[in-house]
Formats: C-alpha cells, structure tokens, sequence
C-alpha cells in the first residue's frame, strides 16, 4: 500500500461541533496527571479571569485527532493506521479553551513527503468557534507530523 | 501569582518533576483522549506490530510533561504555544496489582528565551525515561505579565 501524493494541499470541511464539557476537562485533567485548580473548580478559574474551567494545554488534541480521523479513515489516503507513528506535534493557541465552547475543526494536509517505503503527513487543524454573528473565532492552530511506516520498517 | 519577564533569565530553572505511570493511567488516558490505539494497553498487539511492549501515548507524555509549567505560570492559558518531536518510546510495564509504577518520566525545566516585545517566555523541557530522551525540542511559551 503506497500513501496517494495527491493528499498535500487537501482540506477537510469542518463537520462536527464538538461540546466542551465541565466533566470532560476534569477527566482529561485528570489523565495528564494535572492538579491546577482553574482545570476542577469554577470559582478557581474565575478568579483568574477566565468565564468557567480551563482545558489543559493539549486538551485540543481531541478535537485536532477526530479531524484527523477523516483523512486517516478516507479509503483514498492508502493510510493504514496501525503503521502510524506519532512523529511531533504543535499547540498555537489563539485563546484559552474552556467549558461551554463549541468547537470545529478545519483540517488542512501541509505536506506529504516519501519517506523509505513510506511517508511522512503534516496536518493543521484550525480550531474555530462560531460567534453568535455567524463570524469565526480562531482559538487554537494545531500541527501534527505523522510517520506511515512502509513495509519492513 | 503572575511572572515578570524583568525577573526571568535565560537558564534560570523552573524546577523538575517525576511522573510515575502505570498501565491504568494509559487506559484512563486513552478513554479520556479517545486515542484507543491498542499498542498503548495491550501487550501481544505491541509486541505483533514489533514493539519491545506497551508504550505510553506520546500524547500523554507531551501533555503530563506540561503541567510542569502550568502549575510555575499560575495559569495554566497562560501556555500560549507547546510543541514537541517525539524521539523515543516510554516502555510501561506490567505492574498491575502492585503499588510499584510501570514507568518513570522526569521532567526538568529551563528558561530558553524571552520575548519582551511579545511579553512571553520560552520553557524549554528535557524530559527523559530510563536515562534518555523521549522528546525532543519540547518548548512551551508562557504569556507574562
């Protein structure tokens, strides 16, 4: 199976909005192994001028890896995910995440490079909230290199 | 707390941290992250696709590694930027049952740069498992007062 070289400069739509709950930032506060107080209690976030909990700093990678999930999963890409290593991996954030927003993601395929059998893939996902005045909100700019390992490697 | 750029220097430690990690904390960090990549809870999958066993999420490493600074900022949104290349795995080992850790990261930080047009800070992080590195070029900018 051979990655498709056609994949660089392919985007992805937005599709689904993704709720970000009180309860999931304290879970996956909880799975990072962080104890600050603005990610558990709501007067504790406050406090520090924030509207309601924090997400931890690579909380958005739940959002950036269901985005990615659409070209690893597009039949077209030849990506077989079980050869996929994690390669590296950027957070920009444009504004904090926090509890109550509603978030999409804009995927965006930056490179695409042979690589021995297989292939190196770098993807953006832009994070974005829709303001009541229909107008996108940038709030986070996540990259993503993975290696597809080819056969024998 | 807030920090003072006029008070930082390039060099100055932000202080370390040990992170155990056991095979729960990879199940409860998959069902929190939805990456449900076997190679991170299953020994005979790891071991088929030519891993030396389970490894840890290199999302959980990169996302542990920070709370570091965090918690040294005082506010954890004050992380405007983190990124990091991912080197080597984190074997984790089967200690289920015991209280022993199935792997031990350590973290240590460093003031790499700062910015005092844009007010920010570069943290620079060594995080290392059993003597190495497992990433790499593990920076994160903190927004200052």
């Amino acid at each position: 199976m051979t990655i498709n070289p056609d994949l660089q400069g392919r985007s992805y739509p937005a599709a689904e909005v993704y709720d970000v709950g009180r309860e999931k930032i304290r879970e996956f506060a909880r799975a990072v192994k962080a104890t600050h107080p603005a990610h558990f209690d709501v007067e504790a976030a406050k406090a520090l001028g924030h509207s309601d909990l924090v997400a931890p700093p690579t909380f958005a990678i739940i959002v950036a890896q269901r985005a990615d999930a659409q070209l690893i999963e597009d039949p077209d890409s030849g990506i077989d995910f079980s050869r996929v290593v994690h390669a590296d991996q950027r957070f920009t954030h444009h504004r904090p995440i926090v509890a109550g927003d509603q978030l999409r993601a804009e995927l965006h395929v930056d490179g695409v490079r042979a690589m021995g059998g297989g292939a190196m893939i770098t993807t953006r996902s832009e994070i974005f909230a829709v303001r009541e005045d229909n107008q996108r909100e940038s709030v986070a700019t996540t990259t993503s290199s993975i290696l597809v390992r080819g056969e024998g490697q | 707390m807030s920090l003072k750029l006029e008070e930082l220097a390039i060099g100055q430690e932000i202080g370390t941290r040990k992170i155990e990690v056991t095979r729960q904390d990879l199940v409860k960090y998959a069902g929190a992250s939805g990456d449900f990549n076997p190679i991170h809870w299953n020994e005979s999958f790891a071991t088929s696709v030519e891993l030396p066993g389970v490894i840890a999420h290199g999302m959980f490493t990169m996302g542990s590694a920070v709370q570091l600074v965090s918690d040294w900022a005082g506010d954890p949104a004050a992380v405007v930027d983190y990124q990091t290349r991912f080197t080597k795995p984190v074997l984790v080992a089967d200690t289920t049952g015991s209280n022993e850790p199935g792997a031990v990261i350590e973290v240590a930080g460093v003031v790499g740069a700062l910015d005092a047009e844009a007010r920010t800070a570069r943290i620079d992080l060594t995080v290392t498992f059993a003597g190495q590195k497992v990433l790499m070029k593990s920076q994160a900018v903190v927004k200052l007062a």
